[in-house]
Formats: structure tokens, sequence, C-alpha cells
């Protein structure tokens, strides 16, 4: 890469950068080759930045009012939606914005199943990323306590329970973690501390997730090694830089009609309920974006086993590089990966149907299928598919994408159009 | 630019099903014109201020509104009474305050600033008048039931004859738009209640719109506002993506690809 020639012109900026290369690296982010066929699914990784430092402002001025203690809680919330000057514009920002981030984050992830950008040399971005979604997780859960409603208790009531499935020390854990003998004061104050301080892990990780993207650079649509720079890629600034601005303003537009039109409608009702440790809610149900992991949960009929499942179905996806064998990145020339995929998205969605209603009947024997097709997918399906599957040629790059390289210039033909 | 279009298409489907699955409710609940909704959703005043008469006259005695104060009365986006007509209201309750020099505890007068007076001292107060059930605060209620102000309008005029072979508790009474269907709260409303000021005839129907207006604007009492706000940030928002649009596509240009 250019820039390590990089020099300030001003004598200044030279004495700055050479006791501290800022300037090399503000030139670095500038000049950073891009390929230039990337698509609209890769703009959702600044979009994923800008939700981030969102909830990290909206969040930090929520805190100025909230107050986190088991008896002011649910008050102090009315004062921020009543007394707060625009106290309802920064909560259901904030509220909203938890939603907006997951829905970015699982398009952001699928974008990276498709194109198989986990794949070598990139499994260390990824592993980040699954990393960071798992804190995201953490963090949006203690957040939805924060309001204490009665979701936010009975949510905290159910997911902590979970740890009691561990054998032998699973009861004293889950004390530990309550800070007694049930969800109460003490629970609700550290959960505050931990979602105070996981945002500001994430973006460490953010940090190191486009460090580790910087060394290799972007994969793209044709999933095919690039030179760097060339006639394949262009500067990051501007040609990404408002490309990912114009993806990011239609991504706000969605953002604001959730905010001003329909702030609620992702949430529960229950819980503008204040939490009552003698009411248990009807049906207890997670955020949506929890829901086929709670899906697989409650589709095995053992604790333990239920909650090894649900963490297996997230971990899982960290050794997807090493469960994945073909060499191929895009599922553009894969064909029959890109059918399993679109399955495995429908059977997600499926599962988070499934995850929002009881647990009983039909939709019990739906979740177990769709449980079991899930690690299908990664354990079976995959490993077999790389020894199995016949891909179609792949360009030999992003410019000339089938001259030379391609025994099927018909076919290849037929597939670059496609891309574009 | 047409992929773009089905991206964005596919986003506002993930939404609107994700909202759907939630949204879902079985019971069809009485419609009516509710002015608050859509794009200018704004609250009719005068069904606001008729509403907190039939709050104020009859729900009051049993229910809670612990969050909101009498100022709330006059301010922009409410009910909007005159001041001194909002200082009158205040005025009527009378509000423990103190310990006063002597360290007494005294009543007195509300004022403006003062939060809505409880009907009971605590909750056990109020379960012991009602049967054991505790009539919710009405602050929030209609963002805490699933059908929001449908279904509260639905409840007020949803009160029957229980059908054979149900039997009920004592004190307890047959409603089709309750959860389960049995309630404890007796049918609130009769036609004539209360007597309007404006003239408006006080039927169960009216009533029941009016009150359920005023609890959508206690538990929203920002909902104007909110309206307005995002009627110019989506324009604003629009405005600016199609300029960035074709600054995209100007810049773009220098290089042989899609966009």
């Amino acid at each position: 890469m250019s820039d390590h020639d990089y020099r300030p012109k001003s004598k200044v900026g030279q004495w700055f950068n050479d006791r501290l290369p800022l300037l090399t690296l503000a030139n670095h982010l500038t000049d950073y080759p891009t390929p230039k066929n990337l698509n609209y699914w890769w703009t959702f990784g600044g979009i994923l930045t800008f939700c981030l430092i969102t909830q990290i402002i909206t969040g930090l001025t929520l805190a100025m009012h909230y107050i986190a203690h088991a008896d002011m809680a649910f008050e102090s919330v009315e004062h921020i939606m009543r007394d707060v000057n625009y106290g309802w514009l920064i909560r259901y920002i904030h509220a909203n914005g938890a939603s907006m981030f997951f829905l970015a984050v699982y398009i952001h992830i699928f974008r990276s199943l498709f194109y198989g950008s986990y794949k070598a040399p990139r499994e260390i971005i990824w592993i980040i990323g699954i990393i960071i979604y798992l804190l995201m997780m953490a963090a949006a859960f203690m957040g939805y306590v924060l309001p204490w409603g009665q979701m936010s208790f009975w949510g905290a009531t159910v997911i902590t329970n979970l740890f009691s499935a561990i054998p032998f020390v699973g009861e004293g854990i889950v004390t530990w973690l309550w800070g007694g003998y049930s969800v109460d004061n003490p629970t609700l104050t550290r959960f505050f501390t931990l979602h105070y301080l996981i945002p500001f892990l994430i973006l460490g990780l953010v940090v190191l997730h486009i460090w580790a993207l910087h060394v290799p650079g972007n994969n793209n649509p044709v999933g095919i090694d690039i030179k760097k720079p060339s006639k394949d890629t262009v500067p990051f600034h501007p040609y990404i830089v408002i490309k990912d601005g114009f993806a990011l303003l239609m991504f706000m537009i969605v953002f604001a009609f959730f905010v001003f039109y329909s702030p609620n409608i992702l949430g529960h009702a229950d819980n503008y309920i204040e939490a009552n440790p003698m009411v248990t809610p009807a049906h207890i149900v997670p955020e949506w974006y929890l829901l086929p992991f709670y899906a697989i949960l409650r589709s095995v009929p053992d604790k333990l086993l239920g909650v090894v499942a649900m963490l297996s179905a997230i971990l899982i996806l960290a050794v997807l590089p090493w469960l994945d064998t073909s060499k191929i990145r895009s599922a553009v020339f894969r064909p029959l990966y890109k059918q399993f995929y679109w399955i495995l998205v429908a059977d997600v969605l499926i599962l988070g149907y499934v995850g929002a209603m009881p647990a009983e009947g039909l939709y019990l024997l739906i979740a177990r299928v769709a449980t079991a097709y899930y690690f299908l997918h990664f354990l079976v399906i995959l490993p077999v598919l790389g020894f199995k599957e016949k891909t179609l040629p792949v360009p030999l790059s992003i410019t000339e994408p089938v001259l030379g390289g391609s025994p099927n210039l018909a076919t290849a033909r037929k597939k670059e159009s496609k891309i574009e | 630019m047409k992929k773009l279009l089905k991206i964005f298409s596919v986003l506002l489907l993930i939404c609107s099903s994700n909202t759907f699955s939630f949204a879902a409710e079985k019971v069809d609940y009485l419609k009516t014109d509710w002015s608050f909704k859509g794009l200018f959703g704004k609250f009719d005043r005068a069904s606001l201020q008729r509403g907190y008469q039939v709050y104020t006259e009859v729900c009051a005695s049993c229910h809670s509104m612990k969050y909101l104060s009498y100022r709330n009365l006059a301010e922009k986006g409410g009910p909007e009474f005159p001041e001194d007509q909002a200082k009158a209201i205040a005025a009527s309750f009378e509000v423990m305050d103190g310990p006063n020099a002597d360290g007494e505890m005294f009543a007195r007068p509300g004022k403006l600033s003062d939060k809505f007076v409880m009907p009971y001292d605590n909750v056990k107060a109020a379960q012991a008048a009602n049967g054991g059930a505790y009539p919710p605060d009405m602050s929030v209620l209609v963002k805490a039931r699933g059908g929001g102000v449908d279904y509260i309008y639905s409840l007020l005029q949803g009160y029957e004859e229980a059908p054979s072979g149900m039997t009920l508790d004592d004190g307890v009474h047959y409603n089709k738009y309750m959860y389960g269907n049995k309630i404890r709260m007796a049918a609130p409303l009769s036609d004539g209640l209360v007597e309007y000021g404006d003239g408006t005839t006080a039927t169960v129907e009216q009533m029941s719109k009016d009150v359920t207006t005023f609890l959508m604007w206690a538990a929203e009492p920002h909902l104007e506002a909110r309206h307005q706000m995002g009627f110019k940030a989506i324009i604003y928002l629009i405005i600016l993506t199609i300029l960035v649009y074709f600054s995209m596509k100007k810049i773009w240009s220098r290089v042989e690809s899609e966009v």
C-alpha cells in the first residue's frame, strides 16, 4: 500500500507525524483502495458505525437523567419522556436505535455469509465480528432491563435463570449474578453499570475489526483477490464515503419513521407496566432480535441442553471459516450453496417467528425442525458442499472478468451481468 | 438504482413483517376515527378537555395518574386549558404538604406544580377499597395495553350480560374485550353521567372516545410535537438523500462502474 510513503507537506505536519503518525493514518483511511464493484450490501458497515455512535450519544444523555434504582427507574424514564427537553426524542431514538442496530447487523452478517467474507484471509475480522455481536446482545438485553417494566423484570429473571442449568454451581452463579435471591435493586445497578461499559468495549473491538479489515482489504461481490491499488479499486474517499453516506441516509429515513411515527411498535406493551415481582406476564418474550435464539432454547426439552444449543447456535459461527470447506468465496459462483443460503435465511426467519409464539403444539414442532436444520446447515451441509459442489468459473479480475481465466466464456458472462 | 430500491423494499419488508407479528391482535376492537393518528395527527382539543372532565369526575375516584402535574393541563399540545383555569383546577384539590416550621404536615390547595392527587394513599389502600383488585395507574395505560386506544375505547363499551353457563364471582363483571372476559371494574360509564360544558351529548360512546383521547395524551404528552418534527425530519432527509444521490452519480461517473 502506498500510504507508508506518505509525508505531510508542512513542516509542522512532518514534525507531528514523525512523533505520532496520525496524519499517515488519516491518509491511509482516505486513500484506502476499495473494490469498485462493492454493492449496497457493503454499506452496512458504515451504517453500523453510525448506529453505535448514535446509541452511545443518546445513551450518555439518557444516563444523565435516568436513576438506576428499583423504586425510581420506571419513574425516571417517565420523567425523561415528559419533563426533560426532547427527552422523548432521545429515548425513542435510543430504544428504536437498538432495533435498527440489530437489523443492520443481521444484514451485515448475512452479506458476509453470502459472499464468503469470513473465509481466508479474513477469519480474524469475522471472529471479532462475532464477539461484537455477542456483546451487542448482552448490551441490548441489559438495556431492556433498565426501564424496570414488567418485561424488563421478567426477561431478566428468565435469562439469568438460564445459568442455573449449569450442573452443581448453577444456583450459586445465579445468586451471584443477581446480587441477592431474586432480581432486585442490586441486579438493576450492575446491569446499568455493564450496559454503560459494553458499548465502549464494542467501540474498541470495532477499531480492531476495521484494522483487521484494512490488512487484506475488502472482499467483494465476485469474491476474488484483487490487486491494490489497481483498475479494480477506487480510493475510499470520495467514492465509498459518498456511497455509504447515501445508503446511510436511506437507512435514516426508515429509522425516522419508527422514531416519529411508531416508536413503541417494536417494544412490548407490558414494559409500560412497572415491574411487579408478584405478577408474572402471560407470555414472556424477548425483543424481536433475540427471538431465533429464544426459539432454539425452547425447542430442546432439557434445560441444560437447551442453553447449550442456544449458545452453540451463536458460537458455531465463530468456527464457520473452517466449517465451510469451499475455496470459492462468493455464492454467485456456487449454485448449490446459493440455494442452501436462502433456505438458511428462511430457517432463521421461521425460528424468529416461532420464538414469538407460545412453545406448544405445531409451533414447537416447527421450532424443533428449524433448530435441527440450523445445525445441519453448518455442521453437515457446508463441510460436504465444499467437496461435492461443482462451482462456476471465477473471473480473474473485476475489470476483466472473463478474459483468459474462464473455460466457459458464456456462463461467466451471464454471471457477470448478474453481479452488476 | 433498481437494485437499491430492491434492498430498500426488503428493508421495509423486514421491518413491517417484524412489526406485524407483534401487532397481531385476534380481537376485533370497536373502531373510531382518532384525530391523533397519521402523519399530521393532532389531538382534538375540545375532546381532550371533555376527556379530562370524564377522567376527573369518574375515573379519578379509583385510578391515579401519578406522573402528570396540573401544569400539564395548560401546556401546549395538551388540553390547553387557559392558565387561570388550570390553576383553579389545581386549587380545587387538597394537597398534603410539609412538614412546616413546627414539624407538622398540613393541607393546602393544589398548585400547578403539584402532581395529580392520588385517590388512595397507597396500593394496599386501593386494593382494600376495590375488592382486592388494584385500579391501575392511568398515566401510561394506553401504552401498557396491547390494543392501545382501540382496546380502552372498546373495553369501556364492552360490558354485557355474561353468556349463560358462565358464573361470575361477586364483584366480577363480564366484558367482551377484557382478557379472559372477567373484570373487577363495574361498567364505569352510563349515558348522561357527566354534563359537558360545551353542550356535547354525553353518550357512553362519546365519553369513551373523549376519555380515551385524554388517556392517549396523558401517555404521550409530546405526540403533536413528535408528529410535527417527524414530518420535517423526514422531508429534510429525503431532500438530502436526493442531493447526495446526484453527487454520488457525478463522482462515480469518473470511474467505469455502476452505483
